[in-house]
């Protein structure tokens, strides 16, 4: 069993990463405007020489 | 006559030599909106940057350059048919921001933690059934005490500090039995985990934590929503003030900038933005918002005018007396102040079984652990069957069963145009058995109408609307509410007081009073306001008077059929009132009243153990929606108005009222059931723990199951508003069918 010894140490680093990552996309805004992110994935503005 | 505007009070320096503004934005309704709008702007002279976020309706403009004029972005958005309004963050609001960061960060580490330690728990289980180590186990136990000991601490905050203020106000609320439901598991899991013992909480309590925080982050989330809605709002109705500066010239400034002894202009067909008395000028003054009567005052200099009055004919100079919070009349704000005492006393649902509940919890597991002595047991045994009873009875769906419902109601009523400002309005709406109305502004529509609309032939009435669409007089509005997509005529004279004039077809065209158009009016004594239109040789008389919202009668019909009693209480004179209780059927109407004879009405009701919706937008109602059970105003009234009222309504249907009140009752029923459904649990689970048969595992299968049951009943409220009218069911206000807001049309 000491396969564990290596394994739950992995999990709970894995695990770790994506509340780090959770905590960072929150803290930069991510979520502060929910409607509006689903409606700017329509927008081509950024397609060269359409402005 | 252009003037400058002053934005320096919502300018905010971000440090690093730039600077930004948020404004509120009407009119977005589309995708395509966000590219017009942040496009348009940052074209602007000092190239700005602008980001408008499309759920809040809020634009943000950042910019280094000092050559960029924030005070140009309303003009450079008005072409394209956006209004927008400086906006600053209320302090209130920005704190909720704050709560509901740190909720989120709350809600992410009891996930993470919850899910780690269930996958070591799935493990013991799974062991506890064919065979497991019992080193390994108690390897599995430490792990979870490391990640559940910290988590706990840092995710249980918003009800440990919940629980400590009200123990400290000596109350008890749910989250007093919570927080000794969450730190008594723990404890004796860590006890069990140092004996190399079996029954171990610690998924069970991080399960708990998560469960509650959802629904409090659910919940936090709809009410910042709502109180969003409702601020950009107050600010679109724009409260600013056209200063005098002592050299003549003119500047815009938030009408909070301003103080006592300044001088500002208000123009015909402007609200006043203060309190104040009359310096220079002469006119007409509606002051019905304040006082509730229709009707106009003339004003001469020297006369004292309330903030929220409207100038008809003539430019006012007033010299400020009170602008910003103060400006109310005193009368009204002492009886506020009696009024919202009163309201305070009511008791939420959820905090009146919490203090049911706690007691009896906390005694059931004391008697188990006398029981157990008693019985001859081990006092160890005996205390940890008594903690397991606390465990198994920690208010889980309990906690959720009163919020789920009111964050599903309120969610439902936001997409029917419905903003319920106070989390008990649920409640307290509920239990309304009597709706008092006010006449102007609620029962009528706010801006008045053309009443003879019927008689007058089509081609008059087209280009008058046209012609009236150049004139800034208040009458002339609801003429020009019929031009339908018109554009104005292009060589029009105004003469102030007096009407417009313009040459159209070669042939003189006149709108105004009857003097000015040359009409000769038959009825001089009518409590009608007329305007005349003379058009070459043809003239008509259009009668503008208050009309009723279309759904008037069907929404007081509805009222009645659902067996509330409706009074009419009104400060308009008593023969408008009884025009209109007439024409609605309302047998108890009343006019001519003061606000403070509203108030005594409302006691009165009140005394006869009545519970009172009240329903008003003027200024003079502001006391007796502060003194109802629970009141309504719509988006059209008063800014005081509006922050006594305990729901908003948008758009021109009284549905919304009927549709409030429907939902409110499906809600009350929902958290009945929950909390039967809560009780029901209690009184399978209690016995088995105190018996000493609930283990780890029955613990958290239990708490989920009934977490998730009142969650799912929870959720049949979504359904519970919408505003079509019902024409057969007897009982039910409206039926079942689609809102006619689209989901975020509200906003």
């Amino acid at each position: 069993m000491t396969i564990l010894l290596y394994l739950v140490p992995i999990a709970l680093a894995l695990g770790g990463a994506g509340l780090a990552a959770f905590l960072w996309s929150l803290r930069s805004g991510q979520y502060d405007d929910l409607d509006g992110a689903a409606l700017r994935i329509l927008q081509d503005d950024d397609i060269a020489g359409n402005e | 006559m252009a003037t400058l505007a002053d934005l320096s009070g919502f300018v905010r320096q971000t440090g690093d030599g730039g600077a930004e503004i948020d404004f509120a934005v009407q009119g977005v309704t589309c995708a395509a909106c966000i590219g017009k709008i942040e496009q348009t702007v940052s074209a602007m002279r000092g190239a700005p940057s602008a980001r408008l976020n499309y759920t809040t309706r809020r634009l943000r403009v950042a910019w280094r350059d000092e050559h960029f004029a924030p005070a140009d972005v309303a003009g450079a958005l008005a072409p394209l048919g956006y209004r927008v309004q400086p906006f600053a963050l209320a302090v209130v609001e920005s704190e909720d921001l704050i709560y509901g960061r740190r909720l989120m960060r709350c809600l992410a580490v009891a996930g993470f933690a919850t899910m780690n330690v269930m996958l070591l728990s799935v493990s013991i289980w799974a062991g506890a059934a064919s065979y497991i180590d019992p080193s390994t186990r108690d390897l599995f136990h430490w792990i979870s005490a490391l990640i559940a000991l910290p988590a706990a601490a840092f995710a249980g905050q918003p009800f440990f500090s919940s629980a400590f203020n009200a123990l400290r106000s000596r109350r008890l609320n749910m989250d007093v039995p919570i927080s000794v439901g969450i730190w008594l598991a723990l404890g004796m899991s860590v006890v069990e985990t140092i004996r190399h013992g079996e029954r171990a909480y610690f998924d069970s309590s991080l399960m708990l934590i998560f469960f509650l925080l959802v629904g409090r982050a659910l919940d936090h989330t709809m009410r910042q929503r709502i109180r969003g809605v409702v601020s950009n709002l107050a600010s679109l109705r724009a409260p600013k003030a056209c200063r005098v500066l002592p050299d003549g010239s003119l500047i815009d400034v938030p009408v909070s900038a301003l103080h006592p002894g300044d001088v500002v202009l208000v123009r015909p067909g402007e609200h006043l933005p203060v309190d104040g008395a009359i310096a220079i000028g002469e006119s007409e003054i509606d002051d019905s918002i304040i006082t509730g009567e229709t009707g106009r005052r003339a004003v001469a200099p020297g006369a004292e005018v309330y903030a929220g009055s409207l100038n008809f004919s003539g430019a006012l100079s007033v010299t400020v007396r009170a602008a910003g919070s103060a400006t109310l009349l005193d009368e009204i704000e002492r009886l506020l102040e009696a009024a919202s005492a009163a309201k305070s006393r009511y008791v939420r649902l959820a905090d009146r079984v919490a203090r049911l509940y706690a007691p009896v919890v906390h005694l059931a597991a004391l008697s188990t652990a006398i029981g157990w002595l008693i019985a001859g047991a081990d006092w160890r045994v005996a205390l940890e069957t008594a903690i397991a009873v606390l465990i198994i009875t920690c208010p889980c769906a309990l906690a959720l069963a009163v919020p789920a419902v009111s964050v599903v109601t309120g969610g439902a009523l936001l997409r029917a145009g419905v903003l319920l400002r106070n989390g008990d309005a649920v409640e307290r709406l509920a239990e309304v058995d009597t709706v008092v109305f006010d006449k102007t502004g609620t029962l009528t529509l706010p801006e008045p109408h053309i009443a003879n609309r019927g008689e007058i032939a089509e081609d008059l009435i087209r280009p008058a609307a046209r012609l009236a669409l150049s004139s800034r007089h208040p009458l002339a509005r609801s003429l020009a509410a019929e031009a339908a997509g018109q554009a104005p005529f292009d060589n029009v004279r105004e003469e102030t007081g007096h009407g417009v004039s313009a040459l159209i077809d070669g042939e003189d065209a006149r709108l105004g009073s009857a003097a000015f158009a040359g009409v000769e009016d038959e009825q001089s004594t009518t409590t009608l306001s007329r305007i005349a239109f003379r058009h070459g040789a043809r003239s008509a008389m259009f009668e503008v008077r208050q009309v009723l919202r279309a759904d008037a009668a069907d929404c007081v019909a509805a009222l009645k059929r659902a067996g509330l009693s409706i009074e009419l209480l009104s400060g308009d004179s008593a023969g408008a009132v009884a025009e209109v209780a007439n024409a609605l059927a309302i047998n108890n109407a009343q006019g001519g009243l003061k606000p403070a004879d509203k108030v005594a009405r409302l006691e009165k009701l009140r005394a006869e153990g009545r519970k009172v919706l009240m329903v008003g937008d003027g200024l003079n109602d502001a006391p007796a929606l502060a003194s109802a059970t629970v009141s309504i105003s719509p988006a059209s009234a008063a800014d005081l108005t509006q922050t006594v009222a305990d729901a908003i309504f948008l758009g021109d249907r009284l549905a919304s009222v009927c549709a409030a009140i429907t939902a409110s009752r499906m809600a009350r029923q929902l958290m009945r059931e929950n909390l039967g459904l809560a009780v029901a649990y209690n009184l399978l689970a209690v016995p088995m723990a105190m018996a000493g048969h609930v283990t780890p595992l029955v613990a958290a299968i239990a708490m989920s199951t009934s977490s998730m049951l009142v969650t799912a009943n929870a959720l049949r409220a979504r359904h519970a508003a919408n505003l079509d009218w019902p024409r057969h069911k007897a009982k039910s206000l409206t039926p079942r069918g689609a809102a006619i807001f689209p989901a975020g049309a509200a906003a």
